[in-house]
């Protein structure tokens, strides 16, 4: 019953030139460094996106504003959600995934290392074509830069007649290469938990996370492959002549809305799971408590795989399908809501009978139960397709999905940044800057985005530059941008927080959280090959076993 | 570091509590039944069954799904106040509990009733809704969306007109609703009218229908809800609810071509000699475009380019000399008008009633 | 400064620890893709069946590639029996039937490239005809475009295969590789139906 220890010499102090660091970085196929390279770009563009979210609340903060055209308006909107999903989100999501799948089973690096580093170019890649349209999308006609077609680029807006110039040809290109980086690293994880898992460590015993991202990947495959599909047909609509977009010769702009929500429905599915998967995580450790009911929380999320490729047409109850497709895509969304939400009940039965530490991290935990939990309501409501005749389009969409991705998917972010930067950099984040980023970011959020909820009811689409008075909607909107900028103050902390505690920060240790998986086994940050010798693992929680030899897991399992 | 830990907690359950405490105040002030003021867009002050049916549905789901909330909540803030960790537990670790079949297989069948019962509602309501025949005595409108703005036809009437919709009330003994035939010119729209239906798209190669039964008279505002484009934000609706006796009027005056007044004789020449007659229409004359709005009867409306001015003399000149003024990328070109020219112009299309 | 490393050791709580093959699990991952790929394609075709507002229909102009087919679906089996071959290290006979395999797959794109051209310079069908040329130009380009890939790949390992680098050591990678080519002959078997069986 001995564990190996082996004394490894950290941090070792020569000075590098910095050419050959940033050599090593460009040229890394390391998992860690890649996950790391994720995370700082997607930082970066959550920086931009949000700049173009403010842009968007200064012109909505009353009706009949002027500070900006409608043609920079559209762009805004545009960009803002092309960029916080796909250059944002999904790239943030593969970060974290890189780098911890591999240490918490036991792997040295993912199964292809190489493909790794190609996929998170790829993905940068496709990023900077998307911020290049900018400059560059003028094209022929000088009607262009960047795109204003809206994330979704509903046919017959994208086609040529509609959008002229090249402005939507690098909204297609960009989305077309970086969703070939994301199948890599969807094939890459798949590989990876599947072949790589340490002795021991049979499927049942792999950690929540590990789980999750598993599902999170076999999903990518299935769903970003028709958004590329998709986009393959709008270049030959383009470029080519095609139809298969173009009404005037008999082509349907409704097939474009299923073969896009087809793709963005599971999406948004593909961006919460590695958050429960934080969650997952997270949350035993700081209620000091082993997850409650490990196998439903698999098997629910599994059922959620498979449950949201059926309701996609839940976007589409205003186009006018018949109402026995309205009543079965109502059956299935409503569904999907049951494996969703009863994990919220795992996590606060997990929380139950526990002993909670409020640290940063498990403050951003409760704030995401609580949030995701109204988010999951609202999406409830809007599943009854009749309320959603009045819903859809309008505001109260946009507040929901915002509470899903902002409060849901953003606080679980945020809870493994606190978490997982200890690990990664070997330097404990501050708590006290993290309380100030979490009351600000809380207090903002809530202005904003439940607050938002309302001009939606009142009738206020969504996509407008500007509205008209007498309406009921400027204070509301007023409210809502001053939001915004409590946000925005908020993130400036957090990067304070990030670049402080770099230098600053108390030194973490190898286990600074008293946790129970195998990444904290090893150093913060650990040493390039992981674990020096392969471990053995004979239950779910193996640093309890470890720390706990008198009642280990592997007795209850 | 206790109290630190303590204090953080208070304070949250003080801000989830005052969170509560608002959302449910929200929840109630939306669920009260409003007097529509003329200009209202509000989903919970319903003129029309349609909008009614939808209204009702909303609040027994918005009822269910807040004890849903309340019930999760007081459970999220209990575990979080009643399980903190104390000083005096440093160093202990608490029962290590696995889960529980029984406690998940009752939250996992709790839901799944609530479901189906949510799901048999909506369902109702659904086909309600959407499969219901059209009397004998309804009004067809087709509705045609273009960038930027909306075209009716009433095709049993013979009236063409634009933007501003003008229908009956419909009487609960006999009813006179509205059946509109939803087509696009160009890309998707979306016509929305909160207090009278559900939001239909305009789609093109794929005709919508909707209908709607306004129980009382006024104005009813509205706007395209789908993204069309540069100018989506300024193609608004004005529904006109009529008493019986003042729809047929108007239908009797929209049947009426043009009104012929010599007194703009020179207006109407500019009109025909600058290629207005390309985009647009006026019953009667060789004027026959339908790329732009119909303005046989412009001045019987309200206001121009679908919603973004009110119809004045200084608006329509300011409209036809600069559209970029007032609705920046709408398709109407500037008409590179000569003063006198564009006077006589206005002083013409000011006869069109 | 050092720090102790300690890595968790269980004494011999598994036996033997045999895991899938990472090759193997990534290509199935990619074919999983590619065939949500091809399925929209698939969906575009049969939607737009008969919608055609003008031009050529699949009946009036579509010629059943019967001989290709059977060029294709064969390929199939020499690859699997190179496969097997090399399995057993009988180098020359992997090397000719690769070779086979790799002729077979040529003569289908063979066929595909004279099929298309009758159509384009005889019956005027081209990818902007309508409905029709779009999907079907997409669809069957779609897989030739993958038939296309997997023949570099093919004649990659032949080449290495004559400078005598392929043995039973790399039998795994050709699995790999002959589980693509499987995928390409199975799509072939879809698109053959729905376009000149169904579509017609």
């Amino acid at each position: 019953m001995a564990s190996d220890a082996i004394t490894v010499p950290v941090g070792q102090t020569e000075a590098r030139p910095w050419v050959d660091e940033l050599h090593q970085w460009l040229t890394t196929v390391d998992h860690k460094r890649l996950g790391i390279l994720y995370i700082v770009s997607a930082l970066l563009f959550l920086v931009i996106g949000g700049v173009e979210a403010l842009i968007i609340r200064i012109q909505l903060m009353h009706s009949h504003n002027n500070f900006v055209s409608p043609e920079v308006f559209n762009q805004m909107f545009t960009m803002h959600g092309t960029t916080m999903i796909f250059f944002v989100a999904m790239p943030v999501l593969f970060g974290f995934a890189n780098y911890l799948v591999p240490l918490m089973i036991g792997a040295r690096d993912m199964a292809f290392p190489r493909l790794n580093a190609f996929s998170f170019w790829l993905s940068f890649l496709g990023g900077l074509l998307l911020y290049f349209s900018f400059l560059g999308g003028s094209g022929l006609y000088g009607a262009g830069s960047a795109p204003d077609v809206g994330w979704w680029s509903y046919a017959p807006l994208g086609a040529r007649a509609f959008s002229p110039g090249h402005s939507s040809d690098y909204w297609t290109l960009a989305l077309l290469v970086s969703g070939f980086g994301s199948i890599g690293t969807a094939i890459n994880i798949i590989a990876t938990i599947l072949c790589l898992r340490c002795p021991g460590m049979k499927i049942n015993r792999m950690p929540l996370l590990v789980w999750m991202n598993l599902v999170m990947a076999g999903m990518v495959l299935l769903a970003i492959t028709p958004l590329s599909t998709a986009q393959i047909m709008l270049l030959i609509d383009r470029y080519l002549g095609g139809h298969f977009f173009d009404t005037q010769a008999g082509g349907s702009a409704v097939l474009w809305m299923h073969f896009f929500w087809i793709f963005g429905h599971p999406e948004v599915y593909i961006l919460i799971i590695p958050c429960f998967a934080f969650m997952s995580e997270i949350i035993p450790v700081f209620s000091r408590k082993p997850i409650f009911g490990y196998p439903v929380m698999v098997a629910a999320t599994v059922c959620i795989a498979f449950v949201s490729m059926s309701v996609w047409a839940h976007h589409m109850f205003t186009i006018g399908m018949n109402s026995y497709a309205n009543s079965f895509f109502t059956l299935t969304t409503m569904a999907v809501g049951v494996p969703t939400g009863i994990k919220i009940f795992n996590w606060i039965g997990t929380m139950w009978g526990g002993r909670i530490q409020f640290k940063t991290a498990m403050l951003f935990s409760i704030g995401f139960l609580f949030q995701f939990l109204i988010a999951g309501l609202t999406g409830i409501m809007m599943a009854a397709s009749p309320f959603d005749w009045q819903l859809s389009l309008s505001y109260f969409v946009v507040a929901h999905f915002h509470y899903v991705i902002v409060g849901g998917i953003l606080f679980a972010l945020f809870a493994a940044f606190y978490y997982w930067y200890p690990k990664m950099t070997g330097r404990m984040l501050s708590e006290r800057l993290g309380r100030w980023h979490f009351w600000l970011f809380l207090i903002g959020f809530h202005l904003t985005f439940d607050v938002m909820h309302i001009p939606g009811i009142l009738g206020m689409p969504r996509r407008i530059y500007t509205y008209e008075p007498g309406r009921g909607w400027d204070s509301l909107n007023f409210i809502i941008t001053i939001g915004a900028f409590i946000q925005a103050l908020a993130i400036l902390v957090f990067v304070a927080n990030l670049i402080i505690s770099y230098f600053k920060g108390a030194r973490a240790g190898n286990d600074p959280w008293d946790a129970w998986t195998l990444e904290w086994s090893i150093s913060s940050p650990p040493p390039a090959y992981n674990f020096a010798t392969v471990p053995m693992v004979a239950s779910r929680r193996p640093l309890w076993d470890l720390k706990h030899p008198e009642d280990p897991d592997s007795r209850y399992e | 570091m206790s109290t630190f830990r303590m204090k953080s907690s208070t304070l949250r359950i003080l801000a989830q509590t005052m969170l509560l405490l608002f959302w449910s105040a929200v929840a109630g002030w939306a669920s009260e039944p409003k007097s529509s003021s003329p200009n209202g867009t509000n989903i919970f002050a319903p003129a029309s069954t349609p909008a009614k049916s939808i209204a009702d549905l909303s609040v027994f789901v918005l009822v269910t799904t807040g004890i849903i909330f309340v019930v999760v909540f007081v459970l999220l803030v209990y575990s979080v106040v009643k399980f903190r960790g104390r000083a005096k537990d440093a160093g202990r670790e608490p029962a290590q509990v696995y889960g529980s079949t029984q406690i998940e297989l009752a939250w996992t069948i709790i839901p799944i009733l609530i479901v189906v019962v949510l799901f048999l509602a909506t369902a109702r309501v659904i086909h309600a809704i959407q499969d219901a025949p059209e009397p004998a005595g309804a009004v067809d409108v087709t509705v045609i969306g273009h960038q930027y703005w909306w075209e009716f036809r009433y095709p049993k009437l013979g009236i063409v007109t634009a933007n501003e919709l003008h229908i009956p009330v419909s009487e609960p003994g006999h009813p006179t609703p509205t059946f509109l035939q939803l087509l696009s010119a160009d890309t998707d729209h979306s016509f929305w009218v909160p207090e009278l239906a559900g939001k239909t798209d305009l789609i093109p190669n794929h005709p919508n229908r909707m209908w709607m039964d306004p129980q009382r008279t006024g104005v009813f505002l509205g706007q395209c809800a789908q993204y069309c484009g540069i100018q989506h934000a300024k193609m608004l609706l004005r529904i006109s609810v009529d008493a019986p006796e003042d729809f047929a009027a108007w239908v009797r005056s929209q049947q009426k071509p043009a009104i012929e007044d010599a007194g703009v004789l020179d207006g109407r020449r500019v009109f025909e000699r600058n290629a207005c007659m390309n985009c647009h229409r006026v019953d009667g004359t060789s004027a026959d475009g339908r790329f732009g709005p119909d303005l046989t009867h412009l001045m019987s409306r309200a206001t121009i380019a679908a919603g973004a001015a009110d119809n004045t003399h200084d608006n329509l000149r300011l409209w036809i000399q600069n559209p970029r003024a007032i609705k920046p990328g709408s398709l109407m070109p500037a008409m590179q008008l000569s003063d006198p020219d564009l006077d006589a112009v206005v002083n013409y299309l000011e006869t069109l009633n | 400064m050092s720090a102790l490393t300690t890595t968790p050791s269980f004494p011999n709580t598994v036996a033997e620890w045999h895991l899938p093959s990472r090759g193997k699990v990534a290509m199935a991952g990619l074919i999983i893709a590619e065939s949500a790929i091809f399925t929209i394609f698939v969906v575009a075709y049969l939607f737009y069946l008969g919608k055609s507002i003008t031009g050529p229909t699949p009946a009036e102009v579509l010629e059943t590639p019967i001989f290709y087919t059977i060029c294709l679906l064969s390929s199939s089996l020499t690859i699997h029996l190179a496969a097997k071959a090399l399995e057993r290290d009988y180098r020359r006979l992997f090397l000719l039937l690769w070779l086979l395999t790799i002729a077979l797959g040529g003569l289908f794109l063979f066929g595909t490239a004279m099929e298309w051209h009758r159509l384009i310079y005889e019956r005027g069908l081209t990818i902007s005809t309508n409905l029709f040329g779009t999907t079907y130009y997409s669809l069957v380009g779609l897989h030739a475009f993958h038939v296309t890939a997997g023949l570099i790949m093919l004649s990659l390992v032949a080449i290495f295969g004559f400078a005598g680098r392929v043995g039973v050591d790399q039998s795994v990678r050709i699995e790999v590789l002959s589980m693509y080519w499987h995928f390409v002959d199975a799509v072939w078997v879809v698109v053959f139906t729905v376009v000149y069986v169904l579509g017609r």
